[in-house]
Formats: structure tokens, sequence, C-alpha cells
């Protein structure tokens, strides 16, 4: 090389966005490695979303089918709403993987296998009983085949670690032959090995020794003809980083408790896939942050409510099973109107389900699933960052009207990750908290005109004594009433409180032409699919627009008027169609669900295929399934 | 109503009407604890007095404090969030057997586990009243009831002995009728820094009549109860001739004479909680009640933990929320 400049030797290809996934056993370093080229690819400028596919089973058996582990990333020169539908690079590091992820491979796809991971041993594993790198099944892609555990322990072979050591850095070559092929800089991975093994260097320098063995095999060996380039996305300008939905939603709250000048207190009962919310605030108490891991769900809700009592900006985080254990306690607060967090990281159901899986089924349940007239806010994040902004407006919205709120996100959203642009907290909205100490004139339910909220009146203090509970009570006074009129009194003005808060909506954002043939309407994680799929019908000259909708109760104000100015109304969701019938009940509009329950988010083509359908005339029999 | 003002037990009476059935064991615990709040010098303002359902959890309307009638079993839940967040408040739970016992057995003992400092009340009638007469998890097997018409085949458990068992650091019982032993027993839970478990053998007049009147009735008292004082022996009786020995690691009633001294009794020790253990299996029939504190043992108290991380993490750790928003790797766009 001389003077030391380095000169592409191969052909370099333009390519205006990428979707890989890497995948392997579960053992073998997947997640890792498809984060470190997601923080590569965030650094080369691209646009990106991921998502992480890993089992339910914490180790399965190395090698098998069910111990598949996978990262997915879609990074672009241009907007990207989702981690891609159909796969332009895989690399599977065992049998195992390639037989799970190969049906998502484009034709003619790159496909990079580790060959001496295709022994006897996993091929039986994964119930091959040929050698699909030696039968001719592959012939359709573009099939890179490496010595990937050889090449690995040759370059680490005068470090003196263990067999065990060096198999596990078999990723990071793999993350530098990748890292060759799409131009990424790898200083982030470097510094990230640097940082994660600090205290064991050997460990640190045997991976950067892979990493930079990989990017130099890529570069010098005869199996790649040509590298790509996926030049940097137009995006807005500031600090960004990466996040997960998860993490979104614990900064969220803390920073609107922060906001608020309360403590946060969090009880929660381990779930998958909300434990991480635990797991991220219990390492932020500085933030004057409480987390109580319970005894279960129920004492989890029971003691954020009871912290909430004491003054607290109390929240609790779970899943769809613990929902149904949480329903007491969400009625009781919302009896006593108390502010109180309620997030369901909603997974596949019913019962256990598939818990590493998505789903959106829990809105009904979120709506409806407790006894009595029980109406409590639902919001819904609509992607991973927009869960800080609607974790911090469940708070606004819990102390502003005394009530429980729940927030709706999913597996997809809690692991999935895109850049954020990161706010300036001085630039968050005010979450106004007041506690009343006049004891003129007080009682427990004397409720504000405008918002009809009563007092937060926190034990301790002076001359307000006074009991709240579960039992009917009456209006003003608090004292526990069976008096007929006061209960529906009591029912009505409640369920105004709610209502109520749609004012505070702001209008609805339509994307496309203010009217037209079709306007597609959705809530949460799906936003990134439908998106895609609506701007690529918009640049195919259709007559499609979409609204999704980020409050779920009280819906916003103007979405009925915004119904009527569709031919068809088509609502996309992981469930047998849940919105589909509150807006049908709600609006008496012929909205048409689109259905999809299998543990997996839409693909774009999905949508765009079912829009067209309904563009074409066709496809009018899914109506509310 | 300030910490200054000399408190009295009209100022712990709320204006609600007490709605318990006439002649119900309640009444006196409601008023010894009236009695006992003006005196342990807390300011009325920092009581909170929480329950769950049945008809002991009606009791926070009738304290003029501040009070939360939560829902089934879970009034200890409740109050773990409140005493976490706010420890200078005196935290008080009030439960029944089929509250505290069935509903709410898993947060009763992980409370206890925990050791938040919070006193709980359990009003133990032995029968379900609030729905009219069914068995409880402390009703006696072949108890006849609304839901066991030829006899309840469930074996009960005592409430003493879970307790220690969840290792509480303080548990005593008492009994409603006693005034002066409810009184001093309570001040007792309020005294102890941790977790104070007191049952409190209530009479139910109408679904369960006289299941404690051994313990009750002046003719029997003194020799169906065991009353426990730390460091003495364990002496009951009329005369205070009978006694609690230890043979093979078994309990027996012992007549003292004979032979037989105080000397030979076992001496109750409130800081050993495996004595404990062993008093709270005594009972009928073969031996007396033990009534009194069975253990109290000082232990850390988990708000205290809490709290402690909290306050070093603040003196430690930078409480910059854009440092906090701007963590990990980050890049800039122009």
């Amino acid at each position: 090389m001389p003077d030391g400049v380095a000169i592409p030797r191969k052909p370099v290809e333009s390519r205006d966005s990428v979707v890989i996934r890497f995948a392997g056993d579960s053992g073998d370093g997947m997640q890792v490695t498809g984060m470190q080229f997601t923080s590569e690819s965030a650094l080369a400028g691209n646009d990106i979303a991921t998502l992480p596919d890993f089992p339910a089973e914490i180790r399965a058996p190395a090698g098998t089918l069910a111990g598949v582990s996978a990262f997915q990333l879609n990074f672009s020169s241009s907007e990207v709403f989702t981690p891609g539908d159909d796969l332009d690079v895989l690399v599977a590091m065992n049998p195992a993987a390639l037989k799970v992820n190969l049906g998502d491979l484009k034709t003619g796809g790159i496909l990079i296998v580790d060959r001496e991971g295709f022994n006897e041993q996993n091929l039986k594993k994964a119930d091959y009983e040929k050698n699909p790198l030696e039968d001719g099944s592959l012939d359709r892609y573009q099939l890179f085949q490496a010595d990937v555990t050889k090449l690995t322990t040759a370059a680490l072979k005068d470090l003196g670690l263990s067999a065990r050591s060096v198999f596990r850095c078999r990723n990071f070559f793999c993350l530098g032959m990748t890292s060759w092929l799409y131009h990424r800089p790898m200083e982030p991975a470097e510094a990230w090995l640097r940082d994660r093994f600090k205290k064991t260097p050997d460990i640190v320098e045997a991976n950067l020794r892979a990493l930079r063995a990989g990017y130099n095999f890529a570069e010098n060996a005869e199996l790649f003809a040509v590298s790509y380039q996926v030049t940097p996305a137009r995006i807005a300008p500031g600090r960004y980083r990466n996040i997960t939905g998860n993490t979104a939603t614990a900064l969220g709250y803390v920073c609107a408790a922060r906001r608020a000048g309360r403590p946060l207190f969090l009880g929660s009962y381990p779930i998958t896939p909300a434990s991480d919310v635990l797991h991220e605030l219990s390492g932020l108490k500085q933030f004057d942050v409480f987390t109580f891991q319970a005894e279960d769900e129920i004492a989890g809700i029971g003691a954020a409510l009871g912290a909430a009592f004491g003054g607290a900006i109390a929240i609790t985080t779970t899943s769809g099973p613990g929902m149904n254990l949480k329903a007491e306690t969400v009625g009781l607060a919302l009896a006593v109107e108390l502010p109180l967090i309620i997030t369901d990281i909603q997974r596949a159901g019913p019962s256990t389900g598939m818990p590493t899986k998505t789903e959106q089924a829990d809105l009904l349940m979120a709506m409806y699933g407790r006894h009595g007239e029980a109406p409590v806010p639902i919001l819904a994040a609509a992607t991973p960052a927009d869960c800080f902004a609607m974790a911090y407006e469940a708070v606004r919205i819990a102390v502003k009207y005394m009530t429980p709120v729940i927030l709706l996100t999913d597996g997809y959203l809690a692991n999935g990750a895109e850049p954020w642009l990161v706010p300036d907290p001085a630039t968050l909205p005010d979450v106004p908290v007041t506690f009343r100490t006049d004891a003129q004139g007080f009682f427990p339910y004397l409720r504000d005109e405008e918002t009809l909220s009563r007092p937060w009146v926190v034990p301790g203090t002076p001359g307000l004594e006074h009991r709240i509970g579960g039992l009917e009570h009456e209006n003003i006074t608090g004292n526990v009433s069976y008096a007929p009129a006061n209960h529906e009194q009591m029912i009505r003005v409640r369920a105004r409180k709610i209502a109520g808060i749609a004012r505070e909506i702001p209008p609805l954002q339509v994307f496309g032409p203010p009217d037209g043939d079709l306007l597609v309407v959705g809530w949460g994680s799906t936003y990134g699919a439908i998106t895609q799929g609506v701007r690529e019908l918009q640049a195919a000259g259709h007559r499609v627009a979409q609204v999704h909708l980020r409050h779920l109760n009280p819906l916003p104000p103007d979405l009925g008027g915004i119904l009527t100015r569709y031919r068809r109304v088509l609502v996309p969701e992981m469930n047998l169609g849940q919105l589909v019938r509150l807006l049908r009940a709600e609006y008496l509009v012929d909205a048409i669900g689109f259905n999809k329950v299998q543990g997996r988010p839409f693909k774009v083509s999905e949508i765009t295929t079912r829009c067209l359908k309904l563009l074409n005339g066709r496809g009018r029999e899914g109506a509310a399934a | 109503m300030t910490t200054e003002t000399k408190l009295a037990k009209k100022d712990f009476v709320s204006d609600q009407d007490v709605r318990w059935c006439p002649g119900c064991g309640d009444y006196a615990i409601l008023s010894q604890v009236q009695k006992v709040l003006p005196e342990l010098g807390v300011a009325r303002e920092n009581f909170v007095f929480i329950s769950g359902i049945g008809c002991s959890s009606r009791f926070p309307y009738y304290v003029n404090t501040y009070g939360f009638h939560t829902i089934h079993g879970r009034a200890p839940a409740i109050a773990t969030g409140l005493k976490a967040t706010r420890p200078e408040l005196s935290v008080w739970v009030v439960t029944g057997d089929g509250d505290a016992l069935s509903i709410g057995g898993n947060h009763l003992i992980h409370v206890l586990r925990r050791n938040l400092d919070v006193n709980i009340l359990l009003f133990n009638n032995k029968i379900y009243g609030l729905t009219k007469g069914q068995y409880s998890p402390t009703s006696e097997v072949g108890k006849v009831t609304k839901s066991t018409p030829i006899g309840s085949v469930d074996h009960p458990f005592d409430p003493i002995a879970l307790a220690l068992g969840a290792e509480a650091s303080f548990v005593a019982r008492s009994v409603d009728v006693d005034a002066k032993h409810l009184q001093e027993t309570i001040r007792r839970a309020h005294e102890h820094k941790g977790s104070s478990f007191v049952e409190i053998l209530q009479n139910c007049n109408v679904f369960n009549d006289g299941a404690f009147n051994d313990v009750t009735d002046k003719a029997t008292k003194a020799d169906a109860t065991l009353v426990l004082e730390h460091g003495k022996p364990l002496l009951f009786g009329k005369n205070h001739d009978r006694g609690i020995r230890l043979r093979n690691f078994q309990p027996e009633v012992v007549q003292l004479g004979n032979g037989v001294t105080e000397a030979d009794l076992l001496v109750h020790d409130e800081h050993n909680p495996a004595l404990a253990y062993l008093i709270a299996r005594l009972g009928p029939p073969r031996f007396p009640t033990p009534i009194g504190v069975f253990t109290a043992v000082e232990r850390p108290c988990y708000e205290d933990a809490l709290n402690a991380q909290v306050v070093a993490a603040k003196a430690k750790a930078p409480t910059d929320l854009t440092a906090l928003l701007n963590r990990g790797d980050t890049w800039t766009v122009s």
C-alpha cells in the first residue's frame, strides 16, 4: 500500500439501503455483533432501525433450531421506518441459524457462513440430511463461505487463550468482514470492546485482533469481489444516540419525575419484555429513583399506588400476563383518584404465549379490562424513541387529572432501536404538581372546575387528615355512600374527567392528501411499516393517507372528521381487530381491519399489497374480523 | 393540629358512624388503639392506617388520621410503597385472618421478610364475617360453616408461627377484651423498629361467638393463657404454679412442687426466635394459649436500606439529566 494511503483494490458499488441479519447460536454473540454494526452505521451517518430476535430460553441446547438468536438492521441513505422486510445480507454461524433465517433472504442476496460451523453434528441438530453448502440448494444466493473459526484461531494463536475464549471471538471476525463489505468505521466497536472488557485486557486484545483479521480477510481474500457504499442520510442536525424503546421509556419517566420535582417510584415484578425498564431505573437512583422488585405483579402496582398516596410519581411496568393481575388495583387507583402509570409492554398472548415475540392485542384489555365503569386514559408509543415522549406524557396526564394512565408499548418497540435526536431537558413540557395544604374548605373529592381533578393531599399534611377507599363515596366529601343517585353521579363524573382529556390532544397529523381513496389508521409499533408502505403508494401516485394514533383513550377529537374524508379506512393491527372495533363503534365508520398475529411485525410489502387490493376495489371481505 | 398540641383519644375519633355489629370485638380494639395513639409522640397527621377488605378493614374510616381502605389482601403491598418513600410516617396495617392469611398471604410474608417499619394488626376471629360466615384459614378442622355444612377439611395455620417463619422481627399476640395487655402490646409494636406483627384474638359474636372464651372468661383465663414476659419463666395458672418445661426437646406442662421448681422451667427470651417458634406451637388442648411478645429482634429495615442507596447514589453520581440523556455512543449530525 503506497504511502500508507488505503486504495480500494476492489470495485465499490453504491446501495441506497441494506437490510442485514446476523444469526447464530444464542451463545455466539449475535446481539452484540448486531449492536456494534448498528453503532458503526450510525457513525457512518445512515438512518437505521433494528430488530433483535432472540429465543425465550436463556441457553437452549447449542446448535439447535430453538437456540437461534438473530439481530436485524436496516441502514440507509434515506429515511428508515422499519428494520426492513427481506434481507440483503444474512450472516449464519451454523446450520440452525441458516435454516431458521434463510426464508427471509432475497434471491441473489449475500449469504455469509462459517464453513466450519456446518459440521456433521450441527447439521444433524438442525435436521439437515445433506450439507446445504454442498448440495446446490443455495445456488440462488451469493454464498460466501469463510473458515471463521480457523481464521480467528490463527489470528489469536500467540495470546495463550483457551479454545473456548478464542471461539467466542468469532463474532467479531464476522463484524470485521461485514464492516469491510459496507465501509463501516470500526472505532465504535473498538471503543466498546475496550470499555466492556477493561478488566480483562487480553479479551480486549483478542476481540480487536479478530475484528481486524475479519476486516483484512474480507479485503484481501478472493471471497468478495466488490464492496458497497451506503451514503449518509439527510437527517435533522443535532446530537443523536441509538435508543431502545425500553430505555426511552425509563428515561421518559425519570425526566418527567424530575420536572415534577418528585421522587420516581417503580414497583415491578420481572417479566419479559418489560424487565429492562426495571434494570434501567434501578441504576438511576441518583435521580431520586426508588425501584422495588415486588413479590408479584399485584404487589408491584400496589406498592406504586402506596407511593402515589405518599406523593411520589408512581409507575409500574409489566407485560400482558401482569396486566391481568394488576386490573383490580387499577380500578382502586381510579376510584380513589390517585396518579399512577401502568406500562404494558405487550407480547404475544394469550396466557404465557410467546414471551419474546411482539403483539398488540392488549388494547381492549387496557380499555375495558376492569369490572365496573372504569375508564382509564390510554397512550401508545409509535416508535422506540417515541416511548420517551409518551412515558413523559403519561406522567403529565396522570398528575394533572389524578388518574391511573396506561401506556402501551410492545416487544418490538421495547427491544428495537432507532437513532434519537436527544432533547434538551430544559425544553421538555412542565409537569406541575401541587399538594394541597390549605385546610380551609378542604374536601377530598372537591374538584377542579376545568379538569375535574380532586386535590392531591399527602399524609403528613396537618389538618387535612382524611380517608380514601375503594367503596363508592360521596362526591365532594368522600364519605362512603351507597346512594343510588350519587353512584351514577360519581360514575359520570369519573367518565367525564377522562373524556375531558381530549381537549389537550394536539391535532392529528395526516400524512398525505387531506382526502382521497384510502386512509390507513394505525397505533403503536405498526407506525414504521405503515409509514413506509403509505409513502411507497403515494410515490406510485395513489391517493392514500396515513394517520397514527398515540392517544387511544380518549381518542383525538379531530379523528371523526378525518375518517369521513376518505373512501376507505384500513386499520392494520397485530391482533384480530381491536382498534378497528373501537373506531367502528365510536364513529360508525366502515373501517376495515388488516390483521396479523404471528409474533412478528408487519412487513412493508404486506401493507402495500393489502392497500393496493382495496384501492383496486377488492379485499373488502376482511372487515371487522 | 401540630406536634406540640397535646393529643387525646377524641382527636383520633373520626366523624363516621362505626358500623360493626353490636358486640363485635372490633369496638374494643378500636378503642384501645385510639387510646394509645395520642401517647406515642407522633403528630396526628403522620399516622396512616391502611387496610384491605373485611370487617376489620373498615377500621381506617373510624380513626381520624390519614387512611386508605384498599383491596382484598393488598394492604401490606400498598403500605410498602408508602413507607419506602415516606419513612417518616407511622404506617399501620389493619387486617383480618382472611385478608392477611388467605388472599393476601403472599404480601404478608414478604412485608415481614423485608422488615419494613410498619405495624400490622391482624384481627383473628377464625371466620369470614363480612361475607357472612365461611371458614377461614385459621378455622379448626371440622368447623361447620355455611361453606362447610359437614365440617371443614382444611388444616389451619397459626398466624404467629407463620409470621416467625417469614422472619418477622416483632411478633406478638393479644386479646380484644384484655384492654391493658392490648394497649401495652400496641405500644410495644409501635416502639419496635421493623415490621411488627400483632395477632389480636377477636370475637365475632355473630358468626363465631365464643371462639376464644377460654382465654377471655374470668373462670378459665388464668389456666388457659400463658402470659409471656421477657426473662421470666413460663408460668401460668390461677396460683402461678404451673409451667412449661422442655424434655427431650418436647415442651410439657408441669406442676410446681414435688421437686419441680421454677428453675426447671423454660425462661422466655424475646431475642431468641427459635424459642419463639417453640412457644408458638403451644396451645389448646394440651397447652395454654401464649399471649404477649414472642419475639423482638433488631434487623435492618427495608426502607432505610433503600433510602440509604438513593442518598449514596446522589452523593456519588452526577444528577445531570443532559448527561443522562446523552449516555453511551452519541454522534452529531450537522
